[in-house]
């Protein structure tokens, strides 16, 4: 049996008027939370996980000195590496490919990495085309380390005192 | 009432009168047509807009300047796509329900009073027609739905079907109260009875008449929160669920002119149509003056509410639907009627002059 007070409930609409100064509130203030995506851009942190790098040091050397310990922390055994010695006597990587496919972004090799060689970048729109391009050799990843060097020593920079 | 202008018989003196009147009423009726279309394909934008708005969304804003020919990039799209006829299903009536929806929806604007003195059809019972159209425009969505031969169709039909005669009727009750007040069922002259300013609208002696003539209206679109009809969650789409392209445009076309015209009936009947609120107060001329566009913002004001209750109330049961037409809207309207009775047999009311 109803009550009095929720007939008059009824038929004053009263619960629908909440409702609609609820979504009245909501159109009269406005904050809006669309991004539009290629003009406006979220924030992203400098320790954004995005696509992979190599690295070399000032003189042009390339960091990695293939210890493999990537390849063995990666979760998704997406790093395959073959290591041999160079023609100056130093341990150096004659095959380093991380299959995008595989990999989960987890960043564990970047973690595991003694001399900082291999790193994720802030760079998250790319694309393949073509079968074979998810493999990044390790001319790629030098390729693309040797072009986003700045942006890379500025994010390490940036996290270095959190590590 | 409504002669063909002089110039008419100027600019064509060689033509017989009757033809002289099919051309003045039919370019009348064409540029009638192409206002309510131009409405109605603005209207699908600026509801994606407002109920973006509420959502905290933007809302289509790519196409042109603010998304303002976002309508026509619908429109295009569709007409590209190809009209999917299933196997089994009655071709005739498939094809011919889609027309049946939007006729009498565009039919029904040949007797709202635009602004003073104009109507297309300016006909004394302008209310029947317009009752008996509301009533064809079921044809369109039953039939559609029974045509299509799927279950999901025929269910969304059959509720179109019950849903359209339970609020029909508490429709036609609310009116009824409108024509008791006005003492007429031509639309012009139900204006005038409510002249005198905002407060001489029928609006407010006939609140309760007001809403469930409103509330009606939604439902009779079949728009939120009661678009059982065509509710996603259980019949797919209903009744236009194997309509594509052009098709089911006309259905969209049928729903959103329909909005519209319910939109311009509820300020005909309670608001006073074309008549200025502010009528009879010390204002200037341009306040005071009645117009189309007083009728336009109403209506534009109408069709707002039917956005924003789309973007607030979820959907009622199926059950819920019919217990509030005739359980709740139907005594509702009688109780009213009767009271209105009183007001009106002891001139209380704008109706007392």
């Amino acid at each position: 049996m109803k009550t009095p007070a929720s007939f008059f409930k009824t038929f004053f609409l009263t619960e629908l008027l909440v409702g609609l100064y609820v979504t009245m509130r909501q159109f009269v203030a406005r904050p809006n939370v669309t991004v539009q995506y290629p003009e406006e851009k979220t924030p992203q942190s400098p320790r954004y996980r995005g696509l992979h790098a190599q690295r070399r040091y000032a003189n042009g050397q390339e960091r990695c000195i293939a210890c493999k310990l990537c390849e063995a922390v990666c979760p998704a055994l997406a790093i395959t590496i073959e290591s041999d010695v160079a023609a100056d006597g130093t341990r150096r990587t004659t095959r380093y490919d991380i299959d995008l496919f595989k990999c989960i972004y987890c960043g564990f090799c970047e973690e595991a990495c003694p001399v900082d060689a291999i790193v994720e970048t802030r760079i998250h729109e790319y694309h393949m085309e073509n079968p074979g391009e998810n493999i990044m050799t390790k001319d790629k990843l030098l390729a693309i380390g040797d072009r986003y060097e700045a942006m890379i020593a500025a994010d390490k920079a940036a996290d270095a005192r959190y590590r | 009432m409504n002669g063909i202008p002089e110039f008419v018989n100027t600019l064509l003196p060689f033509l017989p009168e009757w033809i002289r009147a099919i051309v003045f009423y039919g370019v009348v009726a064409m540029i009638l047509f192409i206002s309510v279309i131009l409405t109605m394909a603005f209207l699908t934008l600026a509801e994606r807009r407002v109920i973006g708005s509420i959502q905290a969304r933007i809302g289509p804003n790519r196409v042109g300047p603010g998304g303002l020919l976002q309508p026509f990039a619908d429109v295009l799209k569709l007409m590209l796509k190809e009209i999917v006829i299933p196997a089994s299903s009655s071709k005739f009536l498939f094809v011919i329900a889609p027309l049946l929806a939007v006729i009498p929806a565009l039919a029904a604007w040949a007797v709202v009073p635009l602004w003073p003195g104009f109507a297309v059809a300016d006909i004394n019972a302008g209310l029947l027609y317009l009752l008996a159209l509301s009533s064809a425009g079921v044809y369109g969505v039953i039939l559609a739905g029974w045509a299509t031969n799927s279950k999901y169709a025929f269910l969304g039909a059959m509720r179109a079907a019950a849903q359209m005669v339970a609020y029909e009727i508490a429709m036609g009750f609310a009116l009824v109260g409108v024509v008791m007040g006005a003492g007429s069922l031509n639309l012009g002259e139900i204006i005038e009875a409510q002249s005198g300013g905002a407060f001489s609208y029928f609006f407010w002696w006939m609140i309760p008449l007001f809403l469930v003539y409103f509330i009606s209206g939604v439902a009779e679109t079949n728009r939120a929160p009661f678009d059982v009809v065509e509710g996603e969650s259980e019949i797919v789409a209903g009744f236009h669920v194997e309509y594509s392209g052009m098709a089911f445009a006309v259905f969209f076309v049928a729903e959103y002119v329909n909005m519209i015209l319910i939109s311009a009936l509820t300020s005909v009947f309670f608001f006073g149509g074309w008549l200025s609120p502010f009528e009879g107060y010390p204002l200037p001329d341009l306040l005071t003056a009645p117009g189309f566009h007083w009728l336009a913002l109403k209506i534009a004001f109408f069709l707002f509410l039917y956005l924003w209750f789309r973007a607030t109330f979820p959907r009622y049961r199926y059950d819920q639907i019919m217990r509030l037409g005739w359980k709740v809207f139907i005594p509702v309207t009688l109780v009213w009627l009767t009271v209105l009775g009183v007001f009106v047999v002891y001139d209380v009311g704008p109706w007392a002059k």
